[in-house]
């Protein structure tokens, strides 16, 4: 068994082991600490596949922003109150069950499929693993590229939305308000007596005004 | 069958184990939805490896690339799902799925 062999199942049995404790965990923190395991851990399957660059990203994106994320909202919720369920293994059998036959569906493809030959994988055809991807990635998948871009844009705009709080203080325009405003909301036109001045009111604030 | 020698069979095999542990967490799964995030993540993260494997296999370079935007997909689906978890914790006070069972029929 070559070295490379040897990583392999190494970092497989790492991987699914903390894929486990990522859906079994009792405490969500622990389910978030197993996941950034299991990220590094596919992280360097990738790395001994060949890609290098991609590898990396999954540690700087998802260890360094996602889950740092996942984890801000963990300590942001109160989750230990709903921890006290004591029927969570209720489904655990029917799910067992499905696992089970989708698992022996999927090896039964694999196995006799007939894309599967045996000869170990080349890894790491060329050492320019990032200059090959970018060229790939700005030549011929520009468009996708442009469209994921976008997709970013609109899920940051919907996250800021959707837990944007207004603020009591805040001072705005409201446009819709100011556009929906009639004349009769502010101006009132009241007819009354036409007021005039008398001899005894000049002659009375004059003399106030010499005062 | 396979042999010893890590094939793209294994790799396959490993992403259906994976992909298969996280499903059947995301059914058993009754505590809390930040959990089953975290369970998506990982279904999504077996076919990731699924595209990478392909890519060594025909030594082309695209699956690597439409992994990179599965891995750009997913960072928004979090994003987003953990802005309405926060939503629903706003709304309700806790993030318990049995809980959630308004529009039971």
């Amino acid at each position: 068994m070559s070295f490379s062999a040897f990583l392999f199942y190494v970092l497989a049995v790492i991987l699914l082991a903390s894929a486990v404790r990522v859906v079994s965990a009792r405490q969500p923190v622990h389910a978030a600490l197993s996941l950034v395991l299991a990220f590094f851990t596919m992280a360097a399957l990738w790395i001994t596949l060949g890609a290098e660059f991609l590898g990396l990203a999954l540690v700087v994106i998802y260890v360094g922003a996602v889950m740092v994320l996942f984890l801000f909202v963990l300590m942001m919720l109160d989750v230990r109150q709903t921890d006290q369920s004591p029927r969570w293994r209720l489904h655990l059998v029917p799910a067992l069950v499905v696992g089970a036959v989708m698992l022996a569906e999927i090896v039964l493809l694999i196995v006799n499929g007939t894309r599967t030959k045996t000869e170990s994988l080349e890894t790491s055809a060329s050492m320019e693993n990032t200059r090959e991807l970018g060229e790939l990635l700005f030549e011929d998948y520009l468009y996708s590229l442009e469209l994921v871009a976008v997709l970013l844009l609109v899920g940051m705009i919907a996250a800021i939305v959707l837990t944007h709080r207004q603020s009591r203080f805040a001072k705005r325009q409201e446009p819709a308000e100011q556009n929906a405003v009639r004349r009769d909301d502010r101006l009132r036109i009241v007819s009354m007596q036409a007021e005039t001045e008398t001899e005894d009111d000049t002659v009375h604030s004059s003399e106030k005004r010499e005062h | 069958m396979p042999g010893l020698e890590p094939t793209l069979t294994h790799y396959l095999l490993l992403a259906a184990a994976l992909l298969v542990i996280s499903l059947v967490g995301i059914i058993a799964n009754r505590r809390n939805v930040l959990v089953l995030l975290m369970a998506v993540e990982l279904v999504l993260l077996s076919a990731n490896l699924n595209f990478v494997a392909f890519s060594a296999y025909y030594n082309d370079l695209s699956g690597q690339v439409m992994a990179m935007f599965v891995l750009a997909t997913v960072a928004v689906e979090s994003a987003v799902g953990l802005a309405l978890l926060i939503l629903l914790f706003r709304r309700r006070g806790n993030i318990a799925i049995q809980t959630l069972d308004v529009m039971k029929g």
